[in-house]
């Protein structure tokens, strides 16, 4: 498989300004004749089919969900990244491309990057337009605040709710060409397959989850704006219902899977209550500006938090990175949590907790001042803990959170099946081995309000619009395929439930393909996912009908893609043999525990190829060419 | 805990409902409400019985995915809290639950606790909107918003569009969630030049989604997840009266920019 | 065609605020009866005297009725449309108030105390003998003797206590419109809303007690009747 890029070439600076200056464009007559499909109307999905619908295309959007606002974009609680400079600490357009290429260790594609970082300013124009309440000082300017891992204020935000606020300006925008005619909007309908017409994406099939009809539609290119794949592990901080079936389909045609190992862990998370738990909450990472993480120094601590005095505390984060302390990265602070509590230094049930203190800030700074910033989030708290985050400190654990592998693209978002395009969280792009915080929500508006209405274009202008007609083979063929699968499932008539299987798996994931990654370990999970995957098969029990509403058929569907991408995600951690980013191997550390990169052998993107049914996949691999930026071992001592 | 469940059952859209009763043993004071729900859709399937549908996505009390009146309370009986943030601390061994679909003409059930909430999606797209094509904002410090006033249109946008106001209301009127809109459109500038179209068109849509009318009761912000005051509904009541004043455009014709 | 919801809400209020000023200036007229009979018979007297601008008040109050009354027939079939399958575990509803819960109920016993006031004491069709009450003012006038009759009606507990639970409903009544009015008007904001959420009950207890007075100082003594008439 031949990947290619198809970055511009030039100086990083001028490649997106050269690329528009030189693509090409499709008249306005013409575009009302090309049919786009959009999967997915959350961030990058509601903002590109808006976009889209306003250019003049013929769009139809699809979601699963009961309403394009409920698309888990909504749940984003931290802010938005933007290289506006508006608090005069030096950030740049530069800066911001270099810290998402460090935070992302190295493993991301350079100009993608650039162009992201460059296109950040336009979002927030864009979303202010929109009417989104962004926080505003009382000069009635929009103010910043600091995020993970950043040394300059630049993440705008509306409270703890930002990603809802951009969400429903993205929905707003759609309901307007919804409104006008321009896009064609369903809803309660999942995409079950593409529909590859001889070699170019020309629609999918999807079930109409009401009426379990199995329906059709052909179109000039396909975009996948699905999210991410976090729920393999059951248990994280996605909504229930995001999956990775889209892309897992995409992938089964022909589309390259990339780097599905890395995989994000949240550092502040509520730690899991007990067996019945389904989903993790996040406490927005923005807390760690104010809270100072610890634990007690000695195993086994069972005092009172407020008991134990400050020099029987270990504020780890800050012990072992000073000029970090508690903003430390994602994946450096996740995994610190982690040696706290293999140590036996956790707190709360399981000791699987550290503590997250909002003591001296309020001192220092008020409770109001706390009150004002985190108040929502402390009501969240504590509804769920039944504890009161002012007078007891929060207990935090590491969850997965957000997934940088994805359907691989070029510079294009297209993947490697012409004619079918991925943004936002489905695709591998942006991110490399890890995510700076408040960047999901500016790489999911990036790609669908200023980048695909361009790059879409390029590929358009090279094919026949309305070629494709859903009675041709290959739509019969699609379709005859989903109906047979979803028929299977439900001829299996086993004993257990598809959630007990979800359960299993996401243990298994979690334990061996989680935190912390070894190569015995991956090599178990792949022979456990095989046996797992074959008593799915054999043993699992969906009530009801096929031609029905019916959960339990919706989520078989989903767990089963999760088996196999489950198999994929081991096999890309046991292949990528260095420790980077989200992926840390333990055979892959330096002495004093620390993440080893091997640019030498590693400086790539592994894009696997699906070879058919129970066949090894092909690894093949893109080339990281960095010509602008020196790699660096990332140091946040 | 030990719980007794009374829950409303319905084939589809158009079959005839009834309340089905099931014991539920060893619930956790610390599960959340739907993962109660979980644990007896888990029993009902081992039992070979088709498991109770009911909407849920984020479980983090903000996609307003989750519905269901519990013990004739939208969300159940926790102050500005949706279902899926509702824990079991809540209920005490023993006690009896009442769960139903959120009732409304609009709202017409699709499967036991699941409604179609469509009805809101059409009064968003009759006007919920600022009209600016991608591309075309000016840049964003041009135009300071006091910062009560971004508050307040903060307040507003909260709204998750869950439609338990809706099912609170003696008269199933979606007007806390139509003046949420308004009101958050209203307090920014950007909303300007569309407010009194707006206005017109929404509260037209309503009307056609057979939603009720406002008797100014209260309840719907005493079960609104994000607490959404009544300050917007009189917000919305001045606009209106704005623009049925002095407003000549046609409410009901929509110049959205396509192509 | 009738108007929007929130439209007719609009109207609702404002057609109830013209009731209510009527209803505060009915009352203000009749408090005149604790003045004595020349106050209150001479007060009746300028009425009468405002000739054709008398009428255009009583056929405005009337329009004003009519589009209240025919609002809200209109305004509750729509809500009771709009859940045609209830609740089988009764509603808990967390703040309303029982009076906002059934105006249309309190406004229809109204209606039907107004009907049945209208023929007591305006058309007198219930008691015609008050017709033969008569007064002759100082400077020699001659008018109704509304005095007498106020006591004549009001000596009968029957008819006190019909009065009285008449106006528990339009306290009940004026309870919620009074503030629902000034929202639906939208007069309220975060300053003044709890003030304003107060003037429902306050006024509608100043309304209760002030008209509650005047039947109930009657049946209880307080007032005597004086012969002024020879009648």
């Amino acid at each position: 498989m031949k990947l290619d890029s198809k970055a511009p070439v030039g100086p990083l600076e001028e490649k997106w300004t050269s690329y528009k200056r030189d693509m090409k464009l499709v008249s306005p007559a013409n575009k009302r004749k090309y049919k786009i499909i959009v999967v997915g109307t959350g961030l990058a999905g509601a903002a590109a089919a808006a976009t889209l619908g306003e250019l003049g295309y013929q769009v139809f959007a699809f979601t699963f969900h009961d309403s394009a606002r409920r698309a888990h974009s909504i749940a984003a609680q931290g802010g938005i990244n933007a290289s506006k400079n508006y608090q005069n600490d030096g950030d740049s357009v530069y800066r911001l491309f270099y810290d998402t290429i460090k935070g992302g260790d190295f493993r991301a594609r350079e100009a993608n990057v650039y162009r992201l970082a460059e296109v950040s300013n336009s979002i927030i124009d864009q979303c202010v337009a929109q009417g989104v309440p962004f926080a505003r000082d009382y000069g009635g300017l929009l103010t910043n605040r600091s995020f993970g891992g950043a040394q300059v204020s630049r993440t705008f935000y509306a409270r703890g709710q930002t990603g809802q606020q951009l969400l429903l300006g993205a929905y707003s925008a759609l309901s307007k060409v919804v409104a006008s005619g321009a896009v064609k909007l369903i809803t309660r309908s999942e995409m079950l397959d593409v529909v590859v017409d001889e070699g170019h994406c020309k629609g999918i099939v999807t079930r109409n989850l009401v009426s379990g009809k199995i329906e059709t539609f052909a179109a000039d290119a396909v975009l996948l704006c699905t999210g991410g794949y976090g729920n393999v592990f059951y248990l994280s901080t996605n909504a229930k219902n995001s999956n990775v079936t889209a892309a897992w389909r995409a992938y089964k045609r022909g589309a390259a899977f990339a780097n599905p190992c890395y995989t994000q862990i949240h550092p502040t998370c509520i730690p899991v209550h007990g067996e019945y738990q389904s989903k993790l909450t996040l406490m927005s990472e923005s807390l760690r500006n104010d809270g100072r993480v610890w634990v007690p120094k000695t195993a086994g601590d069972k005092r009172n938090p407020s008991e134990i005095p400050d020099g029987e505390r270990d504020y780890f984060l800050e012990r072992k990175y000073p000029s970090f302390g508690n903003l430390a990265p994602r994946d450096i602070s996740s995994r610190s949590a982690k040696e706290a509590c293999d140590a036996g230094l956790g707190v709360g049930p399981g000791g699987l907790g550290v503590y997250l203190d909002f003591r001296d800030s309020m001192n220092r700074l008020g409770r109001d001042t706390i009150s004002s910033r985190y108040d929502n989030l402390f009501q969240m708290y504590e509804r769920i803990t039944g504890e009161n985050p002012y007078d007891v400190p929060m207990r935090i654990y590491p969850a997965v959170h957000y997934t940088m592998g994805g359907l691989w693209v070029d510079y294009n978002l297209e993947t490697t099946i012409p004619g079918l395009f991925c943004l936002g969280e489905a695709n591998f792009s942006d991110h490399g081995a890890n995510r700076l915080g408040a960047s999901a929500l500016m790489q999911g508006l990036a790609d669908g309000y200023f980048v695909i209405p361009n790059t879409l274009a390029q590929y358009l202008v090279k094919v026949k619009p309305g070629a494709a007609k859903t009675d041709s083979p290959a739509f019969k063929g699609a379709l005859e395929d989903v109906n047979a699968s979803v028929r299977r499932l439900l001829s299996i008539n086993g004993k257990r439930t598809v959630d007990s299987f979800h359960r299993e798996l996401g243990k298994i994931v979690w334990d061996k393909c989680g935190m912390a990654r070894n190569a015995s370990g991956l090599k178990f999970a792949i022979e456990q996912i095989a046996s797992m995957k074959e008593e799915f098969q054999s043993n699992l029990r969906i009530l009801g009908t096929a031609d029905d509403f019916n959960t339990s058929l919706e989520k078989a569907g989903r767990v089963a893609d999760f088996f196999e991408l489950a198999d994929l995600m081991c096999r890309d951690a046991l292949t990528r043999e260095e420790s980077c980013g989200g992926h840390f191997r333990e055979e892959h550390q330096t002495a004093d525990g620390e993440a080893k990169r091997d640019d030498e052998d590693f400086c790539h993107v592994a894009a696997w190829e699906y070879q058919g049914p129970d066949k090894t996949p092909v690894r093949n691999v893109e080339p990281l060419a960095f010509e602008t930026v020196h790699l660096a071992t990332r140091s946040y001592k | 805990m030990k719980l007794k469940l009374h829950v409303w059952r319905q084939s589809g859209p158009h079959a005839k409902g009834h309340i089905e009763e099931h014991l539920l043993d060893n619930v956790s004071p610390h599960s959340s409400f739907l993962e109660m729900m979980d644990q007896l859709n888990e029993e009902l399937q081992s039992k070979g019985k088709e498991p109770v549908a009911f909407d849920s996505d984020c479980r983090e009390g903000i996609c307003g995915s989750c519905s269901m009146v519990i013990n004739g309370r939208p969300h159940g009986p926790w102050k500005g809290t949706t279902t899926c943030q509702l824990h079991m601390r809540a209920f005490k061994d023993g006690d009896e639950i009442w769960i139903e679909p959120f009732r409304a003409k609009a709202f017409p059930v699709v499967k036991d606790l699941v409604v179609d909430r469509g009805a809101f999606d059409r009064i968003v797209q009759a006007g919920g909107y600022i009209t600016v094509r991608t591309g075309s904002a000016p840049e964003a410090n041009l135009t300071p918003i006091p910062k009560s006033d971004a508050d307040t249109a903060f307040d507003a946008a909260a709204c998750i569009g869950c439609g338990a106001c809706v099912a609170v209301c003696k008269n199933a009127s979606a007007t806390l969630f139509l003046s949420a809109k308004v009101s958050h459109l209203a307090h920014v500038p950007q909303g300007e030049p569309e407010r009194m179209k707006r206005v017109k068109s929404m509260v037209a849509q309503m009307d056609a989604e057979t939603f009720g009318a406002c008797t100014n009761t209260g309840d719907c912000t005493q079960v609104c997840p994000k607490e959404i005051g009544q300050n917007h509904i009189n917000t919305l009541n001045r606009e209106y009266l704005r623009a049925i004043s002095f407003d000549n455009s046609n409410a009901s014709a929509n110049t959205g920019s396509a192509g | 065609m009738f108007p929007s919801a929130v439209g007719s809400k609009l109207l609702m209020a404002a057609t109830g605020l013209a009731i209510l000023l009527f209803v505060l200036g009915h009352l203000a007229g009749n408090l005149q009866f604790f003045g004595g009979p020349d106050v209150i018979n001479t007060y009746a007297l300028h009425l009468r005297d405002l000739g054709p601008l008398l009428w255009v008040a009583r056929l405005g109050l009337l329009a004003a009725f009519a589009l209240h009354l025919s609002l809200a027939v209109s305004l509750t079939r729509r809500n009771s449309l709009a859940r045609p399958e209830g609740y089988a575990f009764q509603t808990d509803f967390p703040q309303s108030s029982v009076a906002s819960r059934h105006m249309w109920l309190t406004g229809w016993l109204i209606l039907a105390f107004v009907v049945f006031h209208l023929a007591h004491f305006t058309f007198q069709w219930t008691h015609p003998e008050y017709r033969e009450l008569h007064w002759k003012a100082s400077d020699g006038r001659e008018g109704h003797d509304v005095y007498s009759m106020i006591i004549k009606g009001f000596s009968q507990p029957f008819l006190v206590g019909l009065y009285i639970v008449a106006q528990v409903f339009l306290w009940l009544h004026l309870s919620h419109a009074v503030s629902s009015m000034l929202q639906t008007l939208g007069l309220k904001n975060p300053r003044n809303e709890k003030l304003l959420d107060l003037a429902g009950p306050v006024l509608a207890t100043i309304i209760f007690v002030g008209y509650v007075s005047i039947p109930l100082a009657v049946l209880l003594g307080v007032v005597k009747p004086i012969v002024i008439s020879s009648g």
